[in-house]
């Protein structure tokens, strides 16, 4: 791995800030990221979504910028910004012209302790946010995803999805939002990353200045429940409206930084197609995977796709399939059993995996070439493991070998290590 | 605007893409190539289009262009479908057709190194695809899965409900993606014969942007599209007038089982040659896109809290593609969100926005472009752009000075000519109304 991945400084301020600087002179703009380190995972009934909901009310003003100003301030400056709340993590981003990136420093400071969190507005943003519950509800694949990730957690906080249920979103308190917001929004569970044209020296004065005066807090301590091995194959079901019959086949998977993490990440590959680790960067066609050869070139299926997230805690490897309206779900998961009786009866070759290795390497240059997308990995990789996972990425996949992948597909892609998700058309 | 206008912020102008640093090459059989070496990036991107697209089809045959594009990547003369895709995807490249109403664009990205061999691939796709029969009947299995997906998506009911009202019987109306009735009833004769009389190099352009020298990028393109000769082809029929409705006409499309109700709100906007473009372009970003997307924005999600998502839109293409309000709402608020919409749409074309509204998203206008142009898919999406508009290569250079003369005025008068509050189209999809 060359040093282009590398930050130029990782340093902590005293009240436990950590911040990670990156010189990048290819075009004169800046971003700035900062991660919490409070995802949907740290939730516990009663309150789940409430971290996303907090990302919403972080827009909503502090008593030196009240809502309004500041996304006004952003686009006049030619910026954009954003938030996203994940499992793991709740990321805010701004990107600007590098000689307006000071604002970003100042708003981030501001509403790390200062957000007011107004009664009024928290039930404005209830309405909002169930709309946006509703929104994913009018998919079918909402609502397989979020069944089949509940069956597959039973006692881990990643039983629910980000947005939250909705029982929660309609009682949730405004208190509720700010306790959240007061235990997690602390220098010391949060990273600053910023990236771009700008000399470090002089960054890091201005961050000493702009975030050095928030107070120490403690850390909150995280309750984590592990999840128990699952011991046979679960089965859920879910209809509703449409034609179209939908199969999710959830793996358990290791975490981000487990040692099988990336032999199973050669097998989703090899399986399913490669795909980048960056949420926000383009992915490449899958249709000389072995599923898509077998499903879709097979006629039983119109689309196959996969997915593994890079995660704290084991969560899953992800198949979902589009059923063809002449075929039935049971005939996709019984092609999709032969292919994977055949990943766990004989390796792979070295062709698919130095195609897999190669993809690998294309899709890690798509995913850092824009500044915005170095701020994103310098902190992501944070978020579940360190600095050197992401630096050291494509070196260590390219260790991986044919035997060591092998292992991990009897250990991991079997029946009893999964859920299977059924979407029926109540038409059928 | 004058005692603000030194605020605006003020681009180098010699950074920006520009005839210095952009190479135009027209090749012997007409192909235009446009290249900018970008020796930050270890990748390269190809974009580009030619001139065939669903214009050319009918009710009948809707979808033509679009399975045509996708079936040109489904094997060659003298490649198969796997060796297509093994070839691009072995090398983590990504290579894509789509077949749009005007034209038929295509897309690629390989690491830099490997652009020979994108550019050999696509060059035989274009010229020389097999369409075979088993591969086209995998396809239309496919599309008439996403058409029966799409019957059940709320967004898409709205917009396709919206398009029969405004466009009716104009090309505009028609789906590209087809219906299930015509893309049943296709054939690879029909597919090989569109191919046949309206692909050919002429018209075609192509756009290339990153870590390759242009010397190398042009010997690449010539020596793999610059032999492709065609008798001649037929042209594109030219787009009929379009009629404007006569009075607002409101439509609903009522899905069984569903959550939230989507809105689309609007009329046909003008056309990107249209000379008020720009001043349409910045009312609508004052109206639904600034900030937290405009006075749309702040007016339905902001104040009302009604939706999650709630902004206006410009299509600003080759003609008059819509412009429109998009908004997703609880079913029992479709009534208020409209109001509410219509409202603003009533204030924006009766009244100029204010000297502050203009100025900042003017500023943004500005501001926001070096990040536009960041990316190798920013920079070769504005130089095709600047040639499909005849805009001049210097576009981005004129730009700060072309925003900065806008005003109050021509952006209340672009309102006024596209935005008639008494000639709205208004479509609804969502679930039966409990409570509307």
């Amino acid at each position: 791995m060359s040093d282009a991945s590398k930050p130029n400084l990782v340093t902590r301020l005293r009240n436990g800030l950590e911040v990670r600087l990156k010189e990048i002179h290819t075009a004169p703009l800046a971003t700035c990221w900062v991660w919490y380190r409070v995802g949907s995972r740290n939730e516990t009934p009663g309150t789940t979504g409430v971290s996303h909901w907090v990302e919403h009310m972080q827009f909503k003003g502090t008593p030196s910028f009240p809502a309004g100003v500041l996304d006004r301030a952003i686009s006049r400056n030619g910026g954009v910004w954003n938030a996203f709340t994940w499992l793991d993590w709740t990321a805010y981003l701004e990107t600007l012209p590098a000689d307006r990136i000071k604002m970003a420093l100042e708003l981030e400071a501001d509403r790390m302790q200062n957000s007011l969190f107004d009664v009024d507005e928290v039930e404005s943003e209830r309405t909002v946010i169930i709309a946006e519950r509703q929104g994913h509800e009018n998919e079918p694949t909402f609502r397989l995803a979020e069944e089949v990730q509940a069956a597959s957690f039973r006692v881990h906080g990643y039983h629910h999805g980000v947005i939250g249920d909705m029982v929660d979103l309609q009682s949730m308190t405004r208190d509720d939002l700010f306790a959240h917001y007061r235990r997690h929004y602390v220098p010391s569970n949060a990273v600053l990353v910023v990236a771009g044209d700008f000399n470090t020296r002089r960054m890091l004065n201005q961050i000493r200045e702009i975030f050095g005066p928030l107070p120490k807090a403690p850390a909150p301590q995280h309750m984590s429940r592990p999840e128990p091995l699952q011991s046979g194959e679960r089965i859920v079901n879910v209809s509703g409206p449409g034609e179209t019959h939908y199969l999710k086949i959830a793996y358990h998977a290791p975490a981000a930084k487990d040692d099988d993490f990336l032999p199973l990440t050669v097998l989703g590959s090899v399986l399913a197609g490669a795909s980048s680790f960056n949420f926000f960067a383009g992915g490449i066609s899958n249709k000389t995977s072995r599923l898509y050869r077998a499903l879709v070139d097979g006629e039983v299926a119109a689309s196959v796709q996969g997915g593994l997230a890079a995660s704290i805690d084991p969560y899953l490897y992800n198949v979902h399939i589009t059923v063809r309206p002449d075929r039935t779900p049971e005939q996709a998961l019984a092609v999709l059993d032969q292919e994977m009786a055949r990943i766990r009866e004989a390796p792979i070759d070295e062709a698919e995996l130095s195609k897999a290795i190669k993809q690998a390497r294309a899709l890690f240059a798509y995913s850092s070439e824009s500044i915005s997308n170095q701020g994103f990995w310098l902190g992501f990789s944070e978020m579940f493991a360190d600095g050197s996972w992401y630096e050291s990425y494509l070196d260590r996949l390219a260790e991986v070998t044919p035997k060591m992948a092998w292992e991990i597909a009897q250990k991991y892609l079997v029946d009893s290590n999964r859920v299977v998700g059924f979407y029926r058309p109540n038409s059928s | 605007m004058s005692k603000k206008a030194p605020l605006l912020p003020h681009l180098d102008i010699a950074a920006l893409p520009g005839p210095d640093t952009i190479r135009r090459e027209e090749l012997p059989n007409g192909i235009v190539v446009l290249i900018r070496e970008n020796f930050s990036s270890p990748s390269v991107v190809l974009s580009g289009y030619l001139l065939a697209g669903a214009l050319a089809n009918t009710a009948d045959t809707a979808g033509l262009a679009f399975m045509t594009a996708i079936a040109m990547t489904r094997g060659t003369q003298t490649r198969s479908f796997e060796q297509i895709f093994e070839a691009i995807e072995s090398i983590g490249a990504s290579l894509s057709l789509y077949g749009g109403t005007h034209t038929t664009a295509f897309q690629g990205k390989a690491l830099a190194e490997d652009l020979g061999l994108l550019l050999e691939l696509l060059a035989d796709v274009l010229q020389h695809p097999s369409f075979p029969k088993t591969e086209f009947e995998r396809l239309r299995t496919q599309q008439l899965t996403a058409l029966a997906i799409r019957e059940q998506d709320t967004g898409a009911r709205a917009q396709m409900a919206f398009n029969t009202l405004v466009y009716r019987d104009h090309p505009y109306g028609l789906s590209t993606n087809g219906y299930v009735e015509t893309i049943s009833e296709l054939t690879t004769s029909d597919l090989r014969k569109f191919h046949r009389e309206y692909f050919s190099a002429s018209g075609l352009v192509i756009t290339i942007v990153g870590g390759v020298e242009a010397d190398k990028v042009l010997d690449l393109v010539s020596s793999t599209l610059g032999q492709w000769t065609t008798k001649k082809q037929r042209a594109m029929p030219d787009l009929p007038a379009l009629k404007p409705l006569k009075k607002s006409r409101r439509v609903e499309v009522r899905l069984e089982g569903k959550a939230q109700s989507d809105l689309v709100i609007g009329t046909a906007g003008p056309s990107r040659y249209d000379e008020d473009y720009l001043a349409a372009a910045m009312g609508n970003s004052i109206l639904g896109r600034f900030g937290m997307m405009g006075r749309i924005g702040e007016a339905v999600r902001i104040s009302a809290g009604l939706a999650y998502y709630a902004y206006s839109a410009i299509s600003g293409g080759p003609g008059p593609g819509p412009w429109q309000v998009v908004a997703g709402v609880n079913p029992k608020d479709e009534n208020r969100a409209i109001e509410i919409v219509q409202k603003e749409i009533k204030r924006f074309t009766s009244r100029r926005v204010s000297e502050e509204e203009l100025f900042e998203n003017k500023a943004s206008f500005i501001g926001r472009l070096p990040m536009q142009l960041e990316s190798n898919e920013g920079v070769a999406g504005a130089i095709s752009h600047m040639e499909r508009y005849d805009l001049g290569l210097d576009y981005y250079q004129r730009y700060q000075n072309m925003i900065a003369a806008i005003t109050r005025d021509q952006v209340l008068a672009a309102g006024k000519r596209f935005l008639d509050t008494e000639r709205l189209a208004v479509a609804i999809a969502g679930p039966d109304g409990d409570g509307v």
